[in-house]
C-alpha cells in the first residue's frame, strides 16, 4: 500500500528516536534553485548503542552476544568477533578442523544470504521488469512466470541453514566458536546429508545466474547505467590476491583498479581507513584515510569482492568472474547493477567451497581449540554477505570488554547508497512529483546493496521506505510513502 | 530435493504452526521468541512452534504443511495487552531483505504448494527496544495474557476442529 502526502512546505523531517526502533529508511532528495537534483540521502537506521552494549562483557561471551545484532547475518557476527576474539586469546593460527569447520559455517550463511537477497529482493526487478505492476512485481509473481526460481529461492535458502546448523549444533543463535578454535567438529551423518544435496546445489546456481544474465543481455543499457557511477572497491583477499570471504588482508583499488592499499592487516585498519560522524545521520561514513572525506568513500560487496580479487579459486566461479570482469572491458565493473551478478558468481563459489569442505576430513579432527597467551586487543574483518564487516574489541585485566568499535557492511557503503538515489534522482525526477516510478527506481537502487537494518521487526509499527523531496531552503515539497 | 506439496493432514488432526520472531537481544522486541519458550512448554497435542529473529522465505515450507498458523510478534503501537487479525496471502517487495512479512511468507506457500492455511497474526504489545536482553514487567503481562487466548484457542480448536474466527 503506499499513501501519497503532497504540499506540505512548513513540515521538515527528522531524525528521531522513534525511528530508530522503529527501523525504516528515510530518502531525502533536496533540489536547488534551478530545481535540479543537488543532494539525495538515503537516512539508514543503525544502532551504536550496540557498541556500549558489548562493554563489560566477559570477551568470551561476545560471539555469542553479537549475534543479536543481525537477524539476517548472526554468523558473520559470531565469526567476526569471534575471530577478533582468537586475536585477544593470543591464538594467530588455528587448527585445520577449527579453521575449516568456521570456513565451512561462513560459505554455508553467505550463500544463504545471498540466495535470499537475488530471489526474494532482486529478482523481481530483474526477471519481471522495473515497470512492471507492483501487483506482480514480488517473488510470488516470478515464481508464476518462471516456477524454477521459486525452488531455488527456498532450496538454496534452506541448504544454508541446513550448513549452519551441521556446523552450529541449530540453525538459530549457533554457538560454534570459542576464542582459539571451536567446540565441535561435524558429524559425519551431516557432514553426508550435506554432501547429498551439495551438487545440485551448484547446479541451481549456476542455471540461477544463466537466467540473470538472459536479463542483462536483453537490458544491456539499463544494467550498465541505472544508479552507476565509477567508484573506489574494498574486500579483503586471501594471501594469492584470490576471493576470501573468511580471511585475510585489506586491499582497496581506484576506479581504475589501481591499488590504493594492500596486504594491510586488519590490525592496521585505522592507518587505512577513518570514521566520520555526520549531523544528520546516526551512521558513520567511514572512508580512506589517504584520499580524504570527498574522495576516500568506496563500495564493499559482492562487486567489490568482485573488483578486488585476482582470481577465484573454485572452477566455475572462476569461469564466471571471467566472464564478469569482460564486461568491464580491460578496467572495473561500476554497474550497481552488476551487484546481483557478482552475487550470484559468489554463491556459486560459496557453494563450490562448501563442496570441497565436505570432502576435507580434517572435518572430523577432534583437535578443536588452541590456546595463547592473552592479549588487551583484537581486531578481525570478514567478507559478509554484504561486504566488509569488521569487528574491534579492546579487554582489561579481568578479560572484561572495555571499548568496541564495528564497521558493519552497511556503513561501509554509505555514501554509495547516497550517489546511487541521487543517480537516480537526476535521472529519473521530473518535476516536483514523487511518482510511483521515481519510488520503485529508488528501491531498486537500494535493493542492490541490500542494506542491514539492525534487527528490530514489529507487527504493528513496520518498516516503511519514506521517500521526500525539498526545495533549496529545506521545505518539503512532497512525501511518498511505501508501506 | 524436490518441491513436493508438504503431506496434508485430516479435519480432525489440524496440525497447528506457530512461528515466534523478533531480537531477544532488543528488549520486547523477544516477545515472539519468549511466546514460543512458553508454547513448547506446554505440551500442546499437533502444535509445532519455531522462533527466529525475522520470518524467511523457507518459513513457506512449514506454513505449508501445516493447517492453521499462528504468527506471533511484537508490536510497537497498537491494543494492549495484544491484538490478534486474521492474515491472507499477499506477495509483497520491501527495499532490503531484512523485511518479510507473514502476508508474503503465505504467498509463497500457495504459490509454490497450493497451501492455504488459516492464519493469524498475534500482535503481543511492547514498550521498550532497547539493547537489554529481558523483557520489560509490562510486556511480560501482555505475553501471559496472550499465551492464556492462544491456547484456550488451540485447545478449542482441537477439540471442536472446526475453523477459527479473528478475534
Amino acid at each position: 500500500m503506499t499513501d501519497v502526502q503532497i504540499d506540505r512546505p512548513t513540515r521538515k523531517i527528522v531524525i528521531d528516536p522513534v525511528t530508530r526502533v522503529e527501523g525504516h529508511g528515510k530518502v531525502t532528495i533536496r533540489l536547488n534553485e534551478a530545481g535540479e537534483v543537488e543532494q539525495a540521502r538515503f537516512h539508514i537506521v543503525e544502532f551504536r548503542g550496540f557498541e556500549r552494549f558489548i562493554q563489560g562483557r566477559m570477551y568470551w561471551e561476545v560471539p555469542v552476544i553479537v549475534q543479536r545484532l543481525c537477524g539476517i547475518c548472526p554468523v558473520s557476527h559470531h565469526l567476526g568477533a569471534a575471530k577478533a576474539m582468537d586475536v585477544i586469546a593470543g591464538v594467530d593460527k588455528l587448527t585445520p578442523t577449527a579453521e575449516k569447520i568456521r570456513r565451512l559455517m561462513h560459505y554455508g550463511q553467505v550463500l544463504q544470504s545471498n540466495a535470499v537477497n537475488f530471489f526474494h529482493l532482486a529478482s523481481p526487478d530483474l526477471l519481471l521488469g522495473f515497470e512492471a505492476p507492483v501487483a506482480q512485481r514480488n517473488i510470488v509473481g516470478v515464481i508464476g512466470a518462471f516456477p524454477e526460481v521459486g525452488k531455488w529461492a527456498i532450496f538454496i535458502r534452506k541448504f544454508g541453514q541446513q550448513v549452519i546448523a551441521a556446523t552450529g549444533g541449530r540453525r538459530i543463535h549457533p554457538r560454534l566458536c570459542v576464542p582459539g578454535g571451536v567446540n565441535q567438529n561435524l558429524p559425519v551423518e551431516q557432514r553426508d546429508a550435506l554432501r547429498k544435496d551439495v551438487d545440485q546445489i551448484i547446479e541451481w546456481c549456476g542455471e540461477a545466474l544463466e537466467m540473470h544474465k538472459s536479463f542483462i543481455c536483453s537490458h544491456e543499457k539499463l544494467h550498465e547505467t541505472f544508479a552507476s557511477f565509477p567508484s573506489s572497491y574494498m574486500s579483503i583477499v586471501g594471501a594469492d590476491g584470490g576471493m576470501d570471504l573468511y580471511d585475510g588482508t585489506l586491499r582497496a583499488v581506484d576506479a581504475d583498479g589501481t591499488p590504493i592499499f594492500e596486504g594491510v592487516r586488519p590490525a592496521d585498519y585505522r592507518d587505512y581507513l577513518i570514521e566520520e560522524v555526520r549531523s544528520w545521520s546516526y551512521m558513520k561514513f567511514p572512508h580512506i584515510r589517504s584520499l580524504g572525506r570527498e574522495d576516500g568513500w568506496y563500495r564493499v560487496g559482492p562487486l567489490a569482492q568482485l573488483n578486488c580479487c585476482a582470481l577465484i579459486g573454485t572452477p566455475l566461479a572462476e569461469a564466471a568472474r571471467k566472464d564478469f570482469m569482460a564486461q568491464g572491458r580491460g578496467g572495473l565493473v561500476h554497474a550497481t547493477l552488476a551487484y546481483h551478478w557478482a552475487r550470484l558468481i559468489c554463491m556459486i563459489h560459496c557453494a563450490e567451497t562448501v563442496r570441497d569442505l565436505l570432502f576435507d576430513d580434517d572435518l572430523q579432527g577432534t583437535d578443536l581449540v588452541v590456546t595463547g597467551e592473552r592479549r588487551p586487543e583484537g581486531v578481525a574483518i570478514i567478507e559478509a554477505p554484504r561486504g566488509t564487516l569488521l569487528h574491534h574489541y579492546e579487554v582489561d585485566d579481568h578479560g572484561q570488554v572495555t571499548r568496541a568499535n564495528l564497521i558493519v557492511s552497511t556503513t561501509n557503503n554509505n555514501e554509495a547508497m547516497n550517489r546511487s538515489v541521487k543517480k537516480v534522482a537526476v535521472d529519473y525526477l521530473t518535476g516536483h512529483e514523487i511518482t510511483e516510478g521515481l519510488l520503485n527506481h529508488i528501491e531498486v537502487a537500494i535493493r542492490a546493496y541490500d542494506p542491514c537494518l539492525s534487527c528490530a521487526t514489529h507487527a504493528l509499527g513496520d518498516m516503511p521506505l519514506i521517500v521526500t523531496l525539498e526545495d533549496a531552503d529545506g521545505a518539503v515539497i512532497a512525501t511518498r510513502v511505501k508501506q | 530435493m524436490s518441491m513436493a506439496a508438504p503431506t496434508a493432514s485430516s479435519a480432525r488432526e489440524r496440525r497447528v504452526l506457530v512461528l515466534g520472531y523478533g531480537n531477544p537481544g532488543r528488549q520486547d522486541d523477544g516477545l515472539g521468541p519468549a511466546a514460543i519458550a512458553e508454547i513448547e512448554s506446554m505440551g500442546l497435542p499437533n502444535v509445532t512452534a519455531f522462533d527466529n529473529y525475522q520470518l524467511n522465505i523457507e518459513d513457506a515450507m512449514d506454513v505449508a504443511a501445516h493447517d492453521i498458523v499462528w504468527f506471533i510478534d511484537a508490536a510497537r503501537i497498537g491494543a494492549s495487552p495484544y491484538s490478534v487479525r486474521a492474515v491472507s496471502p499477499s506477495p509483497g517487495i520491501e527495499f532490503t531483505s531484512h523485511i518479510v512479512r507473514p502476508e508474503a511468507i503465505l504467498a509463497i506457500a500457495r504459490q509454490c504448494y497450493d497451501a492455504a492455511p488459516q492464519a493469524f497474526l498475534l500482535a503481543i504489545r511492547g514498550y521498550e527496544f532497547e539493547f537489554i536482553e529481558a523483557l520489560t514487567p509490562a510486556a511480560k503481562d501482555n505475553l501471559d495474557a496472550a499465551l492464556v487466548m492462544l491456547a484456550e484457542r488451540m485447545r478449542a480448536m482441537q477439540a471442536e476442529a472446526a475453523p477459527m474466527e479473528a478475534l
